[in-house]
């Protein structure tokens, strides 16, 4: 139960976060900055398997399951994904499997980033986050 | 990153009526006056085919070539009244030659099935380097069905094709040459005519792909002397999902059915069926009426527009924005075919068009980002894709210049 409330309560901070801009720009301005300070995952990790491509830009996510709790890396080579990318790590990030695949990301729709995770937008993410809930199934078999 | 003063000028056409003919120009997005530089993609649609698409479904909705009533009489005369309107705007020789489809790459995918049928294991078809997926792919899956041989014409670095190396390629096995007129990711405008008379000196037959001249250029099928021609009327100021496939009469008369179904048959039994006579042999089941009904009034629009004043004006603005956009450091143009419209295509150093195009989008600019499914191009070039402006006769100089202002501030925020 803990854990399943750490995720609300890191969805309801980056929620309260963003309601302090006053309009788009400063939100992306946001969002660059967060994709500039996420640290770049190493070249090797960026492998064929584990890369999402989107038409537009290329997400590569490594999953590993550490002490019970899903531990995410990704990257992007655009910034504003690897931005949007950064606010799903912190919240998915260090959260048991069974709080990731119940979990519905409803920060992204009251932030105003939905269309990022639409397919039109075509850019990885959509395909990100669903790796990241099979990557919990998988680990959930495992254990 | 300080913006010229061009030293251009700009011919005389008047934008701001135009303007008025296109509701959706007069909008805001994320609060801010929408510029709509995505008419590579699609067109916005005049008030005229907006009224007429209200219209047909309000008063004339009933299905064609089939009803005895007065509905049915009425769509079927306007829909051939359409058909007639666009012959002779493309200078066809007769209506027979317009085929109704449901786009540009419909009408390619049609020849590739219809006319590649009557191709031989080793025969050869000619593209380019700069093709769009639509003109290329279709021919890769004809040329692994019938063992044919696709063989691409090079560009250089300009984005022109290199016309010694179509010399080159052409020959008596060349059976069609399938070629761009405008490309849609660098604006370059082919010199067809001299291609098509080449092409034609071996024997070949020669398609053109106007999905990106029919809106910019006027277009006279006899003086090309193309042997096909196909455009979509979504980025012609039409509907979606209809277009035209203009073919020779001769060369479709030999060319067999592409599908099968109602209003393409002269008679059917189970032993034997006998096809319908032009242009209905390739128009099997019930078309997009009301398409090819609204298209017809969006030629009617373009008619009422002088194409010479249309063409200058696009090619000003495209050259306006090349000139102002050079002076950012670290931005390269794609594309740079000295004979250039409507298009101006761009790549920032270090950093990716997603990024851009969505700043520019929060700021109310619609562009295109990505490859333009022109993936071997890019490949050429060496670039994941570019940011693309694309331009249509209502732009207008001003909204280059807040383009240019909210890039210069994309960029800034970027870096």
């Amino acid at each position: 139960m803990e854990t399943s409330n750490d995720i609300d309560k890191i969805q309801e901070e980056i929620i309260s976060e963003f309601e302090m801009f006053d309009d788009w720009m400063e939100k992306y301005e946001y969002l660059i900055e967060l994709g500039k300070d996420l640290p770049i995952i190493s070249e090797e990790l960026k492998t064929e398997d584990r890369l999402i491509e989107g038409c537009q830009s290329r997400v590569w996510l490594n999953s590993e399951l550490i002490n019970g709790k899903m531990d995410y890396r990704a990257d992007s080579d655009a910034i504003i994904t690897k931005g949007i990318i950064g606010l799903l790590i912190r919240v998915m990030n260090n959260q048991t499997p069974e709080v990731i695949i119940s979990n519905e990301l409803l920060f992204i729709k009251a932030i105003g980033l939905q269309e990022h995770l639409s397919p039109t937008r075509s850019n990885g993410l959509l395909g990100m986050v669903k790796r990241m809930k099979l990557e919990a199934i998988k680990s959930l078999n495992i254990k | 990153m300080q913006k010229t003063t061009s030293t251009l000028q700009i011919p005389p056409f008047n934008v701001r009526e135009i303007r008025e003919e296109f509701p959706a120009l007069r909008q805001q997005v994320y609060g801010k006056n929408l510029i709509y530089f995505d008419n590579g993609a699609t067109s916005q649609k005049p008030q005229m085919v907006l009224d007429a698409i209200n219209h047909y479904y309000s008063k004339e909705n009933a299905n064609i070539h089939r009803g005895v009533h007065y509905l049915s009489q009425r769509a079927t005369t306007e829909y051939e009244a359409a058909r007639t309107r666009i012959q002779k705007r493309l200078n066809a020789k007769s209506s027979n030659e317009i085929i109704f489809t449901k786009g540009a790459t419909d009408g390619i995918n049609l020849v590739a099935s219809s006319f590649g049928n009557m191709l031989q294991q080793g025969d050869e078809i000619i593209i380019s380097t700069m093709e769009h997926h639509s003109n290329i792919v279709p021919w890769q899956m004809l040329c692994e069905r019938k063992g044919l041989v696709l063989r691409v014409i090079p560009i250089n670095f300009k984005g022109e094709i290199l016309q010694d190396e179509y010399d080159k390629l052409l020959s008596k096995k060349t059976k069609l040459v399938a070629i761009t007129h405008i490309s849609n990711t660098l604006g370059t405008v082919n010199p067809i005519k001299e291609m098509i008379a080449k092409a034609h000196s071996v024997g070949a037959k020669f398609l053109v792909d106007g999905a990106q001249s029919i809106q910019h250029l006027l277009i006279d099928v006899r003086d090309l002397n193309c042997d096909f021609f196909v455009f979509s009327s979504h980025k012609v100021f039409g509907p979606t999902g209809i277009g035209v496939l203009y073919g020779k009469e001769d060369l479709l008369d030999q060319m067999p059915p592409y599908q099968g179904g109602g209003d393409m048959i002269a008679k059917v039994t189970f032993e034997r069926t006998t096809y319908n006579e032009l242009p209905y042999k390739f128009e099997a089941g019930t078309p997009h009426i009301a398409g090819g009904i609204c298209l017809g009034k969006a030629f009617e629009y373009i008619e009422s527009i002088d194409f010479k004043a249309v063409e200058a004006h696009e090619r000003a603005l495209a050259e306006y924005a090349s000139q102002v956009l050079e002076t950012f450091e670290g931005l390269t143009i794609i594309g740079d075919a000295k004979n250039k419209t409507s298009v101006v295509s761009f790549s920032v150093k270090d950093l990716h068009p997603f990024d851009i195009g969505t700043l520019l989008d929060k700021q109310g600019i619609a562009v295109r980002t990505g490859h333009h499914c022109t993936q071997p191009l890019m490949d050429f070039y060496k670039i994941p894709g570019t940011v693309r402006a694309s331009f249509a006769f209502y732009n207008t100089i001003q909204e280059i210049d807040q383009f240019v202002i909210a890039l210069e501030r994309s960029l800034n925020m970027l870096k």
